[in-house]
């Protein structure tokens, strides 16, 4: 048996869009030990989400290919009935968005009954009192009463803690948290993410959290794995990461934060924007028209994801020659390349 | 002249809620309960709080979009508001939404959207009115090609470069900034700030920016008012709010953000369990007998905290 | 959910004073009044006065209405001038033959239409999918009377199987079994009629219903806990789906009450339509009036229905 929990690789996921497929996640491997948080980064449209629900199979009308090793057996081979039982019972999945996550219809003991009853974790005499347990576990005061609330008489926060209760009902091996905090409070999202770490630590079971907060992914994670484009561009423990970041995007990402260190000065903005699935040059560095100073032989032809150090890997040669652009700034520069972009068409999506 | 261009006196903004039999006014929502700002010419004021802390209903009432219970509002010494009833839209006071999608018509063009503004307060004709709208387009980035096409066409930062076009159109004196960046991503977030500072800087502008994040308001505003269920719980530099916070509540919000320093994660965590503990155990002892906020008391000349008085 | 429907009824009441109010004046804005058609010429006009005064006819407008509305309660809604009978006993026999036609209509609408829609929106673009949109397509653009002729021509009168107009055979004794098939047998036409072209607006809605509550939020979360695709549509996304329809349930039955007009008078159905029709013709206002005030205490009352059926489907509805 491999020594990972999850073992991803070469996933392809494409869409169609007007009548051809182009790859929103694009050759991804990535590697998930058990007890270990694998944060998932990159901002809306580098293909993090598209990969979470690639890996449950939850994409209906998308070409998916590469492999899907979990507990060593390739569950993209699954047909729907052998997923069904993997989905919600080894493998989780927390939603985003609290307020529309729910069933509107259905009472929250029924939301959750209902995955154990396909699951058939415990027998229908212990339901009922099993739901208020998970309940209880997930900080919900009063779980009694809550248990018979419709989702509409919840707050957002305890929404989240019964879309968390939903996941961990089956004990999953493996928990996939999709931007389980964006939408709430800083409060809530503290109470939250406190949560998802004591469950865990708990189950043991490993975690991928995606998502575009790197003040989250710096607290959550062990390791982060940065998305651009629906490429991986580095691979990285945590504190490696934050350290000693090499891609160009990564690097330019933490420059654009608002942080202690930079009160008073201008943010580091990265040029251009995010190309569209269908407009994207898919040769060579795809993150070099947003660095238009570093020169073109910095980067290679067909970049590929290199171990550079132990544990640490970051795709293109582009890294060793990449300083920000200070000089420039972002006015001028900046405006051409838009206006560029803007002809080309090239935006919008 | 005061040198505050907008003054903000005991704003009260209720919502009655209806119920029981006969569908009756049986209380109403404080949503602003008694907040007092005062904003110096060409600063920025961070206005921030949780959800339905009350930071969005002061912005709007401050342009004339929800009903006033109570309160004065000035605006460059010159009283705006009449009690129960909403304050005169003014040209000098325009807004910069949340969501540049849903804020801009998505059947309109960037012109008319631009112009909108110009056609309501100034008599140009069509020429003058074109060239009007490309110098804003210019001022905010968007090259000329754009004047005709529709918001859809645009990413979401160039989308609110729109809606800031749209708000500069009638060289205003205070823009009311709503989250306006809350809904897009870091990198873009960061070129939406630099040049609201940018345009800030080159028209003197005045600004009350609302928002949920701390780090983005820390970088943003001089000076810093925390709400917490329609009351500022405190106010001051951005520099005393930070380094030096006084109210329970202050220190739970700070604690809470995620800091990207790997080093400090451990220390940040356990500062905020220790906090989190203080404030379960202490935050009753910061609301006065009907569950509300004190009133702000000063604590130096710049820095207000609501805390209980003691003895 | 007591006190919701008891509050909804709360509100009912002065919308049916309003309602009776608007009718009354439209009532005496028509020509002539109660004696109008009684009178005699040789008859003196003192005589005449006696009676009017007897009768209340020169009181104020306010205790005319009182008046009026009291005998409403008594039963008395006056006469019919064309039939010489009071107008609740011409109305009577109408009326449970429109009831019994847009009930059998009704039933056929969601009996057809519901399995349509669903079928239609969970198998969105596929052949049956084609076929069914084109089926409301064209439903939309044909007029339900016309619709209901060729229907008439063609199971009427090309084959013979079903009886071309009234609504029941004659010599047949009331309760009997032949009666009772009788009655069915000249209520398929018209109610098919009715069915097959009202059915496709709840085909369309339904349709893109369920189009719909696939996208959202909670059916991926359901798809993630492993609910298999005939549970997912049954608990998650049909129950989303029919809701609007569920809610519309009561206008769709008023609807139906009132709008079956045409098809009555293709079919010479004596049902309320017809006799609307045929009290507006003959000039029968005390007739046409009681209609008028029924078919508005009936959308009163539809809407009412909605509203309740609403507060039962929809949990958000039954908090506020």
């Amino acid at each position: 048996m491999s020594e990972y929990l999850l073992e991803a690789n070469n996933l392809t996921t494409s869409f169609k869009i007007d009548g051809e497929y182009y790859p929103a996640v694009d050759d991804v491997s990535i590697r998930i030990r058990e007890n270990e948080v694998l944060a998932l980064v990159g901002e809306s449209g580098s293909g993090k989400s598209a990969t979470a629900f690639s890996l449950m199979g939850l994409h209906r009308h998308a070409r998916v290919s590469g492999e899907v090793l979990f507990q060593g057996k390739d569950i993209l081979k699954n047909n729907e009935r052998q997923m069904n039982r993997i989905r919600g019972g080894d493998i989780a999945m927390i939603f985003q968005d609290p307020m529309t996550a729910l069933n509107p219809l259905m009472k929250i003991k029924h939301q959750i009954q209902e995955t154990l009853k396909i699951h058939g974790t415990v027998r229908k005499s212990g339901r009922e009192l099993y739901t208020i347990e998970l309940l209880e576990k997930v900080g919900i005061p009063r779980p009694e009463r809550v248990a018979e609330n419709y989702p509409h008489e919840l707050s957002g926060g305890m929404r989240q803690r019964v879309v968390i209760a939903i996941a961990i009902a089956n004990r999953p091996k493996l928990l996939i948290a999709d931007e389980p905090t964006t939408a709430l409070d800083v409060t809530i999202q503290a109470q939250i993410l406190d949560l998802i770490r004591e469950l865990q630590d708990d189950l043991g079971s490993g975690v991928l959290l995606i998502t575009h907060d790197l003040g989250v992914v710096a607290e959550m994670a062990d390791r982060v794995a940065v998305m651009y484009a629906g490429q991986i561009v580095e691979v990285a423990p945590v504190r490696e990461l934050f350290k000693n970041p090499k891609h160009p995007y990564t690097r330019s990402l933490l420059n654009s934060l608002p942080s202690e260190e930079q009160l008073g000065s201008k943010l580091h903005v990265i040029q251009g924007v995010v190309p569209a699935l269908n407009k994207m040059d898919r040769e060579g560095c795809r993150f070099a028209p947003r660095i238009p100073w570093i020169p073109e032989e910095a980067h290679e032809h067909q970049p590929k994801l290199r171990e550079v150090e132990p544990g640490h890997l970051v795709r293109c040669t582009c890294y060793q020659d990449f300083y920000l652009d200070t000089s420039m700034g972002h006015g001028e520069m900046e405006k051409r390349v838009e206006a560029l972009q803007m002809e080309e068409g090239g935006v919008g999506r | 002249m005061s040198a505050n261009l907008l003054e903000i006196n005991d704003l009260k903004v209720h919502f009655p809620i209806k119920g029981g039999f006969f569908n009756t006014v049986k209380d109403h929502v404080r949503a602003v309960d008694g907040v007092s700002i005062a904003i110096p010419r060409g600063t920025t004021y961070g206005l921030v709080g949780e959800s339905g802390s009350g930071k969005t209903t002061t912005g709007k009432a401050v342009m004339g979009l929800n009903e006033i219970t109570e309160g004065d509002i000035y605006f460059q010494g010159e009283k705006l508001s009449g009690k129960g009833k909403k304050i005169g839209v003014h040209r000098d006071i325009q807004m910069i939404f949340q969501d540049p999608y849903s804020s801009l018509n998505v059947r309109k063009r960037v012109f008319d959207i631009v112009a909108e503004p110009l056609k309501n307060y100034e008599k140009l004709s069509k020429s003058d009115l074109i060239e009007e709208v490309l110098k804003l387009l210019d001022r905010v980035g968007l090259p000329p090609g754009s004047l005709y096409k529709f918001p859809h066409e645009f990413s979401g930062g160039q989308r609110q470069r729109i809606g800031v076009a749209r708000a500069i159109a009638l060289n205003p004196k205070l823009i009311i900034a709503d989250e306006p960046v809350s809904a897009l991503d870091v990198s873009v977030q960061a070129q939406v700030l630099n040049f609201m500072q940018e345009i800030q800087q080159d028209m003197d502008l005045t600004m009350l920016f609302i928002a949920h994040d701390l780090g983005v308001v820390r970088h943003m505003c001089q000076h810093i008012g925390i709400m917490y269920q329609g009351r500022l719980v405190e106010e001051g530099t951005a520099e005393e709010i930070f380094n030096n916070p006084q109210h329970i509540y202050t220190k739970r919000l700070i604690a809470a953000i995620p800091d990207t320093n790997v080093d400090k994660v451990e220390r940040n965590m356990q500062l905020r369990r220790q906090i989190k503990e203080e404030y379960d155990q202490h935050f009753a002892e910061y609301l006065d007998e009907d569950g509300r906020v004190f009133p702000l008391r000063a604590i130096s000349e710049t820095h207000k905290a609501a805390l209980p008085v003691k003895g | 959910m007591i006190k919701f429907t008891l509050r909804r009824l709360l509100i009912t009441f002065p919308q049916l004073v309003l309602l009776s109010i608007l009718v009354f004046f439209l009532g005496s804005l028509m020509p002539g009044d109660a004696l109008s058609g009684l009178i005699d010429p040789s008859i003196p006009a003192e005589a005449i006065q006696a009676r009017r005064e007897a009768l209340g006819l020169d009181n104020p407008w306010y205790i005319q209405y009182r008046d009026w509305v009291v005998a409403m309660f008594q039963g008395d809604f006056g006469n019919s001038i064309f039939h010489q009978r009071p107008v609740l006993d011409v109305i009577g026999d109408r009326l449970m033959n429109t009831v019994w036609l847009s009930l059998f209509s009704v039933i056929i609408i969601y009996l057809i239409g519901i399995p349509l829609g669903l079928i239609s929106g969970r198998y969105k673009d596929s052949l049956l999918d084609s076929v069914i949109t084109g089926y409301t397509y064209l439903g939309f653009a044909t007029p339900t009377f016309v619709f209901g002729l060729v229907l008439l021509w063609i199971f009427g009168y090309h084959f013979g199987v079903f009886p071309t107009n009234g609504s029941v055979g004659a010599g047949l004794e009331p309760g009997s079994i032949d009666y009772i098939l009788s009655k069915i047998n000249h209520l398929i036409l018209p109610s098919f009629s009715i069915a097959l072209i009202g059915l496709v607006g709840t085909v369309q809605y339904l349709r893109s219903g369920v189009i719909e509550a696939q996208q959202k939020d909670y059916v991926m979360l359901a798809r993630a806990k492993g609910v298999k695709s005939a549970a997912l549509y049954l608990k998650h996304i049909f129950r989303n789906a029919i809701i609007p329809i569920a809610a519309f349930f009561g206008y769709e039955l008023v609807g139906l009450l009132g709008g079956s007009i045409f098809i009555e008078w293709v079919y010479a159905y004596p049902g309320m339509g017809a006799l609307f029709l045929e009290s507006i013709s003959t000039r029968d206002f005390s007739v046409a009036n009681v209609l008028i005030l029924f078919y508005g205490f009936l959308t009163i009352l539809g809407a009412l229905l909605s509203d309740i059926i609403l507060s039962i489907v929809d949990p958000r509805i039954r908090i506020k």
